[in-house]
């Protein structure tokens, strides 16, 4: 099986991005307009056949969310597309937003004919309002070309699409906080349920999908369920985006078919490449802050939904940070505790108390000041906070945690002793920095 | 298909072992509730919206995955709910404890000192020390308004005020802002509440859990006051306390304390015990006899009453338009203070410059009302210090006084003599009927064969009735809280308003829900005092303010007749537009 498999990401750098001409030339919209010959009911049951798995981190199977909004009977409905990409070493909506808009943009339109839907929002990040410019050009072409607004290539369906600019907070990737952002107030998650199928963008059915998933629609349509779930594994349908960055040789946005293994995401000459520097893999962190970490024991494991979940792992946003050696993982999770401090929403008590202490005692075992008691408080409070959190924020931000003090126990001991393997930590005073 | 709940179809499940059966929609907490089972709360509070952000009403169900929070889960059919695990006991006290981390800790100097929720907590939980570093940092205290005192350094962020102050009242005073480490409850743009447009109404202070929001404490000023022999101390009584003092000292809502009230004030030291319900029973007079006058002089129609402090400063600043529509009469405790530093004063031979007037209220609002420049009536501030009912359990408490052993004493005259049209001015739509029994009486000189105006009763929002006024129709409409006012006062903007009277409180069920009551006032508690406050009146030998023999001889003696220069001088005022937030 090749371990490159170009679905979405084919026309990336090939054609221009706003050029509505070289997009159909690339194949470009024969999908929507094959989705108008189908009904809709025919369209969801093949992004249910697809297995199509939300890739904007919880993995949830696209074909169930579309067929739980189908079933509601209020109108009008909304498609939010989740563009907010906030998880730190994700990289891979910018690049399909940059380099492909029209492909989300298609994407978007089927969901709007499934649904019935007039509009359309996509949540872009605040940090990308340079793509901004480049997604409107290619909204005000498509309709230009009669693919979005009144009357879409005469079918008597019309559609638009409307882009708002994220508020800079992770928290706002959250559907929920993302619907109450985009409605102007504070970007805080709502109560669930409602669900947001139910009651969502303006107390409206609403489906979200990440910007990826949209740009996975067309391919479905066009190649039908089955075909599209054989290129990946029986759970796990088509292909995934994963972003490499760490201590690797090749860093960027790869396209890979789910069922490679995590060995040949990091060591292919074609994906990652093997690490740079000359050091040794020493954990790899996936699916962004809120993943968990693996160590090299892992390598072989498959990358595709299921197989990851029973190795303790997950695929999640695609992230894929690989640390080497010289990386202290106390000192790692301290970074990735006080990314959650600082992201949290604060309303809810296990994540806005519960990740500044995470972050102390994080910090009594980096000084060497740590007990037994405080590991034991560590992991109390990380199950708490993972059961009992509001949001997902709070949920997922002691996982990383979690799963370090599964693999290197050993290192969480020998702080206790003062000692740190990757000589990070206690270092600082002896050589006068 | 919005998934709605069928309150007629009963669902069962297991609760710890026991089968529940309870109607469709239930929350885990309530259907919990009616097992037997109680589940710890804290941004829980009945009478509000749910916000489900302490999690510290963690459950189990099984077949899920994380913990549930029971204040917001509805208990669906075939579930199975455990309360009480070893992992949902962690789970609580982690929660718990991480609230303390973050708390002060200072029990022994805290307002809510032995009835704090968080405290309660602590102490079911067995919480003997706390695992976690403290994270605490200290804030300035903020009291600089004449009502309310803020203190967020004791915040636990459970959202309960912003809910009452956004959604009860929509004066949106304050709301959440900021997010991670400094989350928290904040004014726009972090001003004073008295830079914002806080009404003073105090119904933050009334659900909030802790002591991060209490009433401005003017105990010491009284006490020094009653230790002062130069000075004549009276005190007055709002209709509200008698039916809650009682709760202060552990007795059940509703228990009817007049007697006993007078007696500990008595014992406090107070030189003269007087009722606020005198009052009452004279803004009816003038009230009545200036909403016929603008009936048939074709006045501003519907008149608006003006005896809640809180809903005035809300027009005020909401409604400024609208101010014409306002009775002119003042609330009766200011004009009981401008009486007892004139009338009083002359009758009793004490001048006015000896005599301190307390008031004894159930509200916060009304500690700002007796700072007005406009309440100087009698040349000096009229009413020197207001007291809630919590503030006067404080002083029974601190005297010694052992309120059980208290024999029932007497109000003093002439103050002290009243109706039950007076007392029921304590609930919401007590105004209107009160005004109504008299008003019957002056239009048409007979008396009413029925007293009671039952459809103006009651806890509702909003409610409205027509009665008949010597063959005229007379359209009414009462609203306790100010997002019910709101409506009324959308209807008089947008000409959709058919009402000639409109008697407005700015509390939920009119003064027996006012801010400064005991703490732990829920719809059911209101539903105990407003029985009270009717069993009073039921039970008065006086039912119809008129009738009242004081007020007569008042006329009589000084004031001339209602709305007599002399009354408008003392009795009478205006309001005008604030813009402070
Ligand atoms: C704290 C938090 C941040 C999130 N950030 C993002 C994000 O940046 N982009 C995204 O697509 N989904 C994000 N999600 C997931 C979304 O809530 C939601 O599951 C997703 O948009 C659904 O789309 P999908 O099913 O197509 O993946 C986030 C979730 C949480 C809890
Ligand atoms: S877990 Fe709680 S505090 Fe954290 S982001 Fe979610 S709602 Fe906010
Ligand atoms: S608010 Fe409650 S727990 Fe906190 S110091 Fe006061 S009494 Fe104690
Ligand atoms: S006193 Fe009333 S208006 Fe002021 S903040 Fe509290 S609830 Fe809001
Ligand atoms: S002030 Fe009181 S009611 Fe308001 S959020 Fe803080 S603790 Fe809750
Ligand atoms: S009481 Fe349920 S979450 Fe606070």
């Amino acid at each position: 099986m090749s371990k490159i498999v170009k679905l979405i990401s084919a026309n990336c750098g090939k054609i221009r991005p706003d050029s509505v001409e070289d997009y159909l030339n690339s194949g470009g919209y024969a999908a929507l307009k094959k989705a108008f010959t189908m009904e809709p009911l025919q369209i969801i049951e093949e992004v249910k056949k697809a297995k199509l798995l939300g890739r904007g981190g919880a993995a949830y199977p696209a074909g169930s969310k579309w067929e739980q909004l189908y079933e509601i009977e209020e109108f009008p409905k909304y498609i939010v597309c989740n563009a907010d990409e906030g998880e730190p070493g994700t990289f891979k909506d910018k690049l399909l937003m940059e380099q492909d808009p029209l492909r989300v943009i298609e994407g978007m339109t089927i969901a709007g004919y499934v649904f019935n839907s007039h509009d359309g929002y996509i949540y872009i990040r605040g940090e990308y309002r340079g793509l901004q410019k480049i997604f409107q050009a290619a909204i005000d072409n498509a309709k230009k070309e009669g693919f979005l607004g009144e009357n879409i290539l005469n079918t008597g369906f019309s559609y638009n699409i409307h882009i708002m600019t994220g508020a800079g907070a992770y928290v706002c990737g959250e559907n929920s906080a993302l619907l109450n952002s985009i409605e102007g107030k504070a970007g805080r998650p709502r109560i669930k349920p409602p669900h947001l199928a139910e009651v969502g963008l303006f107390l409206m059915p609403t489906l979200v999908n990440n910007v990826e998933s949209f740009a996975n629609i067309p391919t479905i349509v066009n190649e039908g369920g089955e075909k599209y779930l054989s290129y990946g594994t029986a759970d796990s349908g088509g292909t995934k985006l994963i972003c490499l960055s760490g201590h690797i040789k090749n860093r960027g946005v790869f396209e890979v078919p789910f069922g490679v293994t995590l060995r040949d995401i990091i060591d292919d000459p074609e994906l990652g490449g093997g690490m740079a520097g000359g050091r040794k893999l020493k954990f790899f962190h996936l699916g962004g802050q809120s993943g968990p970490c693996g160590s090299p024991e892992q390598l072989d494991t498959v990358y595709c939904c299921r197989a990851m979940r029973n190795a303790g792992l997950s695929v999640g946003s695609g992230a894929v940070v690989v640390l080497d050696e010289s990386v202290c993982v106390i000192d790692y999770l301290k970074k990735v505790t006080e990314f959650f401090i600082h992201e949290s929403c604060g309303k809810c008590v296990p994540c806005r108390e519960g990740n500044k202490q995470l972050y102390l005692i994080l910090d009594k075992l980096s000084k060497g000041e740590a007990t037994e008691n405080d590991l034991a408080l560590m992991k109390r409070l990380s199950r708490v906070m993972a059961k009992s959190s509001f949001c997902g924020l709070g949920q997922a931000a002691s996982t990383a945690l979690d799963s370090c003090l599964k693999h290197f126990s050993s290192e969480f001991e020998a702080h206790l002793n003062k000692q740190c393997p990757a000589g990070v930590c206690f270092t600082k005073k002896e050589s006068g920095e | 298909m919005h998934h709605t709940f069928d309150p007629n179809k009963t669902i069962t499940a297991t609760i710890d072992g026991l089968t529940v059966s309870v109607p469709e929609g239930t929350t885990i907490l309530e259907a919990a509730k009616k097992a037997g089972i109680i589940i710890p709360t804290l941004c829980h509070h009945p009478d509000l919206g749910v916000r489900a952000v302490c999690r510290i009403c963690l459950v189990a169900v099984k077949g899920q995955r994380r913990f549930k929070t029971s204040c917001n889960t509805v208990l669906c059919d075939g579930d199975v709910v455990n309360t009480n695990t070893p992992e949902i006991r962690e789970a609580r006290k982690t929660v718990l404890e991480l609230i303390l981390s973050n708390h002060p800790q200072d029990c022994l100097k805290c307002e809510r000192n032995g009835n704090c929720e968080l405290q309660d907590l602590a102490k079911q939980y067995n919480v003997l020390e706390i695992p976690f570093a403290s994270t605490h940092q200290a804030l300035p205290i903020e009291e600089d308004n004449p009502a309310i005192v803020r203190d967020m350094s004791k915040c636990i962020k459970c959202g309960r005020c912003v809910e009452s102050c956004q959604v009860v009242q929509e004066v949106a005073a304050i709301n959440t802002s900021c997010r991670s480490t400094k989350y928290g409850v904040t004014t726009a743009f972090n001003k004073p509440l008295s830079a914002s447009t806080c009404v003073y109404c105090g119904q933050c202070i009334a659900v909030c859990p802790v002591g991060a929001l209490y009433e401005k404490d003017d105990t010491e000023k009284v006490w020094t006051a009653l230790s002062n022999p130069d000075m004549h101390v009276v005190v007055q009584t709002a209709p509200a306390v008698r039916v809650a003092l009682g709760e202060e000292f552990g007795l059940a809502p509703g228990s009817i304390e007049t007697g006993k009230m007078v007696a500990a004030l008595r014992r406090l030291g107070f030189d003269k015990i007087f009722d606020t319900n005198f009052t009452a029973d004279l803004t009816i007079v003038e009230e009545g006899n200036e909403l016929l006058d603008r009936i048939e002089n074709g006045g501003k129609l519907p008149v608006l009453t003006s005896c809640s402090p809180g809903w005035i400063n809300y027009i005020e600043q909401f409604y400024p338009e609208l101010i014409p529509h306002v009775s002119s009469c003042k609330s009766p405790q200011q004009m009981f203070g401008a009486l007892a530093k004139t009338y009083y004063a002359k009758k009793s031979g004490i001048p006015a410059e000896k005599i301190y007037v307390v008031s004894l209220m159930p509200c916060t609002a009304k500690k700002y009302e007796c700072t007005r420049p406009e309440m100087r009536s009698s040349g000096y501030q009229d009413v020197d210090t207001v007291l809630t009912t919590r503030e006067l359990g404080k002083m029974i408490k601190l005297a010694g006084i052992n309120y059980e052993k208290l024999e029932n004493e007497d109000y003093d005259a002439p103050f002290g003599i009243s109706t039950g049209a007076a007392v029921i001015f304590g609930a919401s739509g007590g105004v209107m009927e009160a005004a109504l029994r008299t008003a019957h009486e002056l239009v048409t000189g007979e008396s009413l064969a029925n007293l009671d105006f039952i459809p103006v009763r009651g806890l509702e929002g909003i409610k409205e009735a027509e009665v008949e006024l010597a063959g005229k129709k007379l359209k009414i409409a009462v609203a306790s809280s100010l997002s019910k006012a709101k409506v009324l006062m959308e209807m008089i903007k947008n000409g959709t308003c058919c009402y000639h009277f409109i008697e407005i409180m700015a509390c939920p069920g009119g003064c027996i829900g006012g801010g400064g009551q005991p703490f732990g006032t829920t719809s059911e508690v209101l539903q105990k005092r407003l029985a009270a406050v009717y069993e009073i009146d039921k039970n008065s030998e006086l039912r119809m303010s008129h009738k009242n023999p004081a007020i007569n001889t008042l006329y009589e003696e000084f004031l001339g007749k209602p709305l007599s220069h002399k009354a408008h001088e003392l009795l009478h005022t205006s309001y005008q537009q604030q813009d402070r937030g």
